[in-house]
């Protein structure tokens, strides 16, 4: 084996300037909830085996800088909708973390009264809108709660995350097209993490392919990003959010990422062949958190006391999440008949 | 083509009489359906592949994007499944989306967002979701239509928990009908016939809805029961007319829905006839026709004097030649000879 996929950004070298542009509170706050997600989720990977989570997992560990970089860009009235791998979009978009453990541990009192599952994170008070657990599903759903948006004339941007593999379902082509056509406020944020479950891109895509200029044909705004760099997730999302809210219409961004762990469950399953430990290991080199921790560390704001104090913080509101989870009651069977059908 | 124009005129439907009321064409029904429901909601819009036509989807769109401006009423691109979503998308956030298909055939490229996500949201969200959006399409038959744009595919949702199922058979109908699917908070199916555009109505003026989930008698008798929707339903009507000449007293039930599916008259009557006849547009297994039969034999077998009996399709695909389709469709005198059969001492 080899490595097949390799990252091709250059990091933070040459953002000093730029992030000077902002406080230094905003940057602290991006890297918080970059760690916050990696903590969380290192907590339900180790948890996991214990089988009291009885929901499948698609942890996001490697990824989180692409949710929070989208996510600091919107309010909470903007609408996000997700894919089957929800919890770094859930938690960047503010998410109650309680409710997102009382659903992976199938309580009564889960994000989704246990109709959902890890899959189907939800929480409309801060925009978490909806997920699809087939891939593409919500991309025409975000595409129609932004022409909701226009009808309503309420100032609202829709944003749905997908994987790369998102842009080889039909839907996705009808979807961008007819966004295109309305010019509706409504991005799409492509996560190419080049492998969907276990099939990497080579049977999937033409190596001449480029997803986002595959969407720029569509006739919208399409560009690329470091999806390992925040700071410049930030700037991307940003920029189309104000386009979408000006009447500019659709964005597509095509953010390179790469998945640490398995497509789910705990833990890694590069073993099993399907790509090469090393490829993993060359991309943990540039891990969205380190590479940004040590960006700030090296200008000066964020020391190691400070950081180590924020894990702290985080590992007990973690901690106390967890708990409640495990306290909250089961479900009834009554429960089963509620809202199969709207009043 | 001549003999499309034939065929049309052959149908016979009994004439309303206008001193019961206005009569109204069924597209017309249609018509006003829409335009009373984007007057009065601002939420509602009607969207599809030529709804601003100069056919205007059978004539029931004509006029409403004069009426209510192009962002309400608009064509759309040929994307299913895309649209089936967008109405969903605009449906989970406060709008009321008409989505209209030319034929129900086209709904299946759209199967992954109806039935994976406009159906199951209200339920996947523990209901912080609601989809009210309707999908309408008109069922063909005839003129050559053949095996890709006959279809009835009201049987495969039939088991698809959160969608409901609208059937009209009348003008009136098809009016309260749609009228009350736009104002229900789920995803609703109108299924319409091509051949029932032809049929006039005494229609009321204004706003009434007809309630989803209630069948109605339309004839009453004591020898048996007909239960079903639609043109076919149509059709067991003028038999069961007919047969009273023979002395043969048929009760007919139009479900108007088919899901939710008001058991409860279809229950009432077979306990005083006896005897149950399915009728459906669609194919006979699996769909209407069998959730009838199954259900007589689940919960009022012991009222059956014989076996219950179904009229629908054949397990064929629709045959697109004038000839074979003459085979294919149940008529008038099929369903009298089956009628015969079942009260037949």
């Amino acid at each position: 084996m080899s490595i097949r996929y390799r990252y091709s950004g250059t990091g933070f070298t040459g953002w000093g300037d730029r992030a000077r542009r902002y406080d230094r509170a905003f940057l602290l706050r991006l890297f918080r909830s970059m760690l916050r997600i990696r903590i969380i989720e290192e907590e339900i990977e180790k948890r996991y085996h214990e089988d009291q989570m009885k929901t499948p997992i698609h942890l996001v560990i490697g990824q989180e800088a692409t949710s929070v970089g989208c996510c600091a860009a919107l309010t909470d009235a903007d609408l996000l909708y997700s894919s089957h791998r929800t919890h770094g979009n859930y938690l960047a978009k503010g998410g109650d973390l309680k409710s997102m453990l009382s659903e992976m541990f199938c309580r009564a009192n889960g994000c989704a009264g246990s109709r959902g599952g890890s899959m189907h994170l939800i929480d409309k008070k801060v925009g978490m809108a909806g997920t699809s657990a087939i891939v593409g599903g919500a991309i025409p759903i975000a595409t129609g709660a932004a022409l909701a948006a226009r009808m309503q004339k309420v100032d609202r941007v829709s944003v749905v995350f997908l994987g790369e593999a998102g842009a080889e379902e039909g839907v996705t082509s009808e979807s961008l097209n007819f966004a295109a056509v309305k010019r509706l406020p409504v991005i799409y944020f492509c996560e190419n993490n080049h492998y969907s479950v276990q099939s990497p891109l080579a049977p999937r895509q033409s190596p001449d392919r480029v997803v986002w200029k595959w969407a720029a044909s569509y006739g919208m705004h399409s560009v690329p990003v470091d999806g390992t760099n925040v700071l410049a997730v930030y700037e991307t999302a940003k920029e189309a959010v104000k386009r979408a809210r000006e009447g500019g219409g659709p964005t597509f961004i095509e953010a390179q990422v790469y998945r640490f762990r398995a497509h789910g469950g705990a833990g890694d399953d590069s073993k099993t062949g399907y790509r090469d430990v090393a490829e993993r290991e060359a991309w943990e080199a540039h891990c969205p958190i380190a590479t940004y921790g040590e960006f700030l560390r090296g200008s000066g704001m964020l020391d190691a006391a400070a950081r180590k104090q924020m894990e702290s913080e985080i590992l007990a509101e973690t901690l106390a999440a967890f708990d409640h989870a495990m306290a909250s009651p089961n479900p009834v069977e009554a429960d089963l008949y509620r809202n199969v059908y709207a009043s | 083509m001549p003999w499309d124009e034939a065929l049309v005129n052959r149908l016979v439907y009994e004439a309303p009489n206008p001193a019961e009321g206005r009569v109204l064409s069924y597209p017309k029904a249609v018509n006003e359906a829409l335009a009373i429901a984007l007057r009065h909601d601002p939420s509602v819009f009607v969207l599809g592949q030529g709804v601003d036509d100069p056919s205007a989807m059978f004539g029931t769109t004509r006029g409403l994007k004069e009426q209510f401006g192009a962002e309400r009423v608009f064509d759309t691109p040929l994307s299913e499944e895309a649209m089936m979503g967008v109405s969903t998308g605009a449906a989970m956030n406060g709008m009321r989306p008409v989505y209209m298909h030319n034929r129900p055939d086209f709904i299946l490229l759209a199967m992954n967002q109806l039935v994976t996500h406009a159906a199951k949201f209200h339920f996947m969200d523990n209901g912080q979701t609601r989809v009210p959006m309707v999908v309408w399409a008109a069922i063909g038959r005839g003129w050559g239509s053949g095996a890709q744009h006959s279809q009835a595919i009201q049987g495969m949702l039939l088991g698809v928990p959160g969608l409901k199922i609208v059937m009209p058979s009348t003008p009136f109908d098809a009016k309260g009908l749609l009228l009350a699917a736009i104002e229900d908070n789920n995803p609703v199916l109108v299924f319409e016939h091509r051949w029932l555009m032809r049929k006039d109505g005494i229609v009321p003026e204004g706003f009434y809805t007809v309630p989803l989930g209630k069948g109605i008698y339309r004839r009453r008798g004591a020898d048996l029961t007909i239960a079903g929707a639609s043109h076919t339903l149509e059709l067991a009507l003028q038999a069961a007319n007919q047969l009273a000449e023979e002395g043969i007293q048929a009760e007919v039930i139009d479900l108007r829905t088919v899901k939710p599916l008001d058991e409860a008259i279809v229950e009432e009557s077979v306990r005083k006839t006896g005897r149950l006849l399915a009728v459906d547009t669609a194919w006979a297994a699996g769909g209407v026709c069998a959730e009838l039969g199954c259900l007589a034999a689940e919960k009022w077998f012991k009222h059956l004097r014989g076996p219950v009996r179904r009229i629908g399709l054949p397990d064929i695909p629709a045959p697109a030649g004038y000839t074979l389709e003459q085979f294919y469709y149940p008529d008038v005198g099929r369903i009298s000879r089956v009628i015969r059969e079942m009260c037949a001492k």
